[in-house]
């Protein structure tokens, strides 16, 4: 390897800036899942029945499931009596009702990470549910909200206060047995959030949750699920990082996007969990089910992800264009370094007519990692006048990562227009070379090529979250992301 | 100033790679107001020659460069740009996603940084490289297109004279800029150059063909051959170059 490549390295192979682990004692429950478990997570979360069937039903199917094997991703195999599946950080019995009620251990921990959370819930009018562990302790701008009618809770709130609008549309765009780690999820999932926007409205402002695992050994089973009716429109900003641990923290999340006619929702994702240290050791796995179904006419999904942590991310964020004229939306970067693996995607299943999506998907791999995009386009029969557009670009820095592309594309309607495209391309002395000879500096290069190549992803990010991201991938603020 | 005033003093310079030697032992003034052409049949070192002044990494070096009183081998890439010291490129690289009005702000500003000047924003960009892209016939529109993406080879050497115009180099070396141009092309660029000629400025050509030198004409010629200068002259030796083929002096060495 060259001495260019090296430092290239050296830059790229930053140390992971949020490893630290948080003082404070937890409610853990001692790890293994039985149905013991099961009514115990229930029971500490003060469930309404039917939420405690849907649990034990989807236990009951999880037993009869085998782990997937079919994605690009090397680990070994997790152990899940190993995993404990409660932890609560010790508050007192009701949650705090404001930001004087919370731990400041935990404040402080959201300072740690940058997320000075009453400033920058305040300055930024961003309203945020700040998720630690598997607890919300603190919801704020919650008034402002339900003024305009729209729920922005934990889930496990909603559970308790909104049972209707759950047993209505929970599992309605993932059903538990959809596959291996959502139907685990649905057994022990344990909080997460809930976004309901009634009819007509426009969601205020945009709504953001801060995810932040802390709990060695503490799987973490997050549970979203938004609702938009129709001619609602909301963007919903999730941001995740956590702190250094040398053991494999498993995440299989549930996200549940519903669009009634004409309902946009745009959701956008930042992921910045610890990767695992250069050897390849600790990181989380991040196993994630995500999926929005434009249910209604006209109705508008957008996925946008940044994601640059977790040890291995298997992750492909989908839609279900159901509506006539539907439109679905995905885009998004993938960082992988070390030894990160990611399988990421998206899937775009074509029912109504005149649907209309959109992948543009960018993977940057450096160090001896590895990244995949595996994407479907389904057009099924009746769905007339589909549209696709994809383009799969892959950034190689170094000579010792990998990218790859597996692109499915099932066509059942002959007027369907599906266009693929795909680059590879490397950041290499040369383009290094080239601009350090203008006068910029290494570092600010790199910046600058990674940062052009994530252009198109990046502008699809609400401001302040574009800024994160950039800052995520050390890129400067001023110049290419316009 | 003078025409004494050396900007780029090269002593003795051996450069090789994997201890396979392209260089030997190569000498070479360039004082301020100059401009040289550095001729030579391929393989010889030329852009060898031009790639080692511009920092390039991965070569073996020994020897003495000195440019502007500084030892040049001890300076960084952009250091070297920083002082003023600009590389046109053989092969200018593709850089999707970055726009070339952004890398040539950055460029400019970060060589405005090293100078102590204030950064000139947008506006004041803006208003720079209008005039010179006037001078090099480049349309507007480049300004937002990627740098050098999808270029045919005749504009990114375009591109390449009009980041230098925009920069204004004290040491401009040219490496085969003129190779991939039209005769149409061939004449802006180097009426770009011609601007840029200056009491103060050097500017290097490395050139395969003489055809450059009917538009620039250079105050003198060397020939490179085997990684070392065969001959100086004035503009006659490109001349009778391209009339007698480099063998002539090849066979000159060996008889001699």
């Amino acid at each position: 390897m060259s001495k260019q490549n090296q430092e290239l390295e050296k830059f790229v192979g930053g140390q992971y800036k949020h490893g630290f682990v948080t003082d404070i004692q937890s409610d853990t429950i001692p790890p293994g899942l039985d149905e013991s478990v099961v009514r115990l997570v229930s029971k500490k979360k003060k469930e309404p029945e039917f939420m405690l069937d849907w649990r034990l039903q989807a236990f009951a199917h999880w037993q009869t499931m085998e782990t997937p094997v079919w994605a690009h991703v090397h680990y070994p195999p997790i152990d899940f009596q190993e995993i404990s599946y409660f932890s609560a950080p010790k508050t007192p019995d009701d949650a705090p009702r404001s930001l004087d009620e919370v731990d400041p251990k935990l404040l402080e921990t959201y300072d740690k990470l940058g997320i000075p959370l009453h400033e920058r819930a305040r300055l930024a009018g961003v309203a945020v549910d700040a998720v630690f562990d598997s607890v919300s302790v603190a919801t704020t701008f919650k008034a402002k909200l339900a003024e305009s009618g729209v729920i922005f809770c934990p889930f496990s709130e909603a559970v308790r206060e909104h049972p209707a609008l759950l047993e209505q549309y929970l599992g309605s765009v993932v059903p538990y047995a959809d596959n291996f780690y959502a139907c685990l999820n649905s057994t022990v999932f344990t909080d997460g959030s809930f976004v309901f926007i009634p009819k007509g409205v426009r969601c205020p402002m945009e709504l953001s949750t801060y995810f932040r695992i802390n709990e060695a050994k503490t799987g973490q089973f997050e549970r979203t699920l938004i609702i938009a009716e129709e001619g609602s429109h909301v963007s919903y900003l999730e941001g995740c990082t956590a702190p250094m641990r040398d053991e494999n923290q498993l995440h299989a999340a549930v996200v549940e996007l519903i669009a009634l006619d004409d309902a946009r929702i745009k959701y956008a994702t930042v992921q910045n969990w610890y990767p695992g240290d250069a050897e390849g050791r600790g990181g989380i796995y991040n196993f994630v089910t995500k999926r929005g179904d434009c249910r209604g006419d006209n109705s508008h999904i957008s996925w946008t992800q940044v994601e640059t942590g977790s040890a291995i991310t298997w992750k492909y964020p989908s839609c279900i264009l159901r509506g006539d004229h539907s439109v679905g939306e995905f885009y998004s970067v993938a960082v992988t370094n070390n030894l990160q693996q990611a399988d990421t995607g998206t899937k775009m299943i074509h029912i109504g007519k005149n649907t209309k999506s959109t992948i543009i998907s960018k993977g940057i791999s450096a160090g001896r990692a590895s990244t995949a995009y595996r994407g479907l386009v389904k057009v099924l029969t009746g769905a007339t006048g589909a549209r696709n557009f994809t383009q799969c670009d892959s950034l190689l820095m170094g000579d010792r990562c990998a990218a790859h592309t597996f692109p499915y594309i099932e066509v059942k309607e002959p007027d369907a227009q599906i266009e693929h495209e795909a680059t590879t391309s490397k950041i290499g002395e040369d383009e290094l070379f080239y601009c350090r000879q203008r006068g910029i500096e290494e570092e600010d290069a790199v910046n600058m090529i990674v940062n052009g190549f994530c252009k198109e992803v990046f502008k699809e990010l609400p401001m302040e979250f574009a800024v994160e991201a950039q800052n995520l991938l050390a890129v400067s603020l001023e110049g290419a992301v316009g | 100033m003078s025409k004494n005033n050396i900007l780029l003093s090269i002593n003795k310079l051996s450069v090789s790679i994997d201890d396979k030697p392209i260089l030997r032992d190569l000498s070479l003034q360039v004082a301020a107001g100059e401009v040289h052409a550095i001729m030579g049949p391929n393989g010889s070192g030329k852009s060898t020659l031009a790639q080692v002044l511009a920092g390039r990494e991965g070569y073996e070096v020994s020897g003495e460069v000195s440019y502007l009183g500084e030892d040049l081998l001890d300076l960084s890439p952009e250091e070297r740009a920083w002082r003023g010291l600009f590389l046109a490129f053989q092969y200018p690289v593709e850089i999707p996603g970055v726009n070339n009005v952004y890398l040539l702000k950055a460029a400019l500003n970060a060589q405005r940084k090293y100078r102590g000047e204030a950064p000139l924003d947008a506006f004041e960009f803006l208003t720079v490289i209008q005039e010179k892209m006037k001078l090099m016939q480049i349309d507007e529109s480049f300004l937002n297109r990627s740098v050098n993406a999808g270029f045919s080879g005749c504009e990114k050497k375009r591109n390449e004279i009009l980041q230098m115009v925009v920069l204004e180099p004290r040491l401009a070396v040219l490496d085969e800029t003129d190779s991939g141009l039209d005769i149409d092309a061939m004449k802006i660029v180097a009426n770009g150059v011609n601007t840029m000629r200056d009491p103060e400025r050097a500017i290097v050509l490395v050139t395969h063909y003489q055809r450059l030198l009917d538009y620039i004409k250079p105050d003198k010629v060397h020939v490179l051959a085997d990684g070392q200068i065969v001959r100086s002259g004035g503009p006659e030796l490109a001349l009778k170059l391209e009339e007698k083929g480099y063998d002539w002096l090849r066979q000159e060495a060996v008889s001699a």
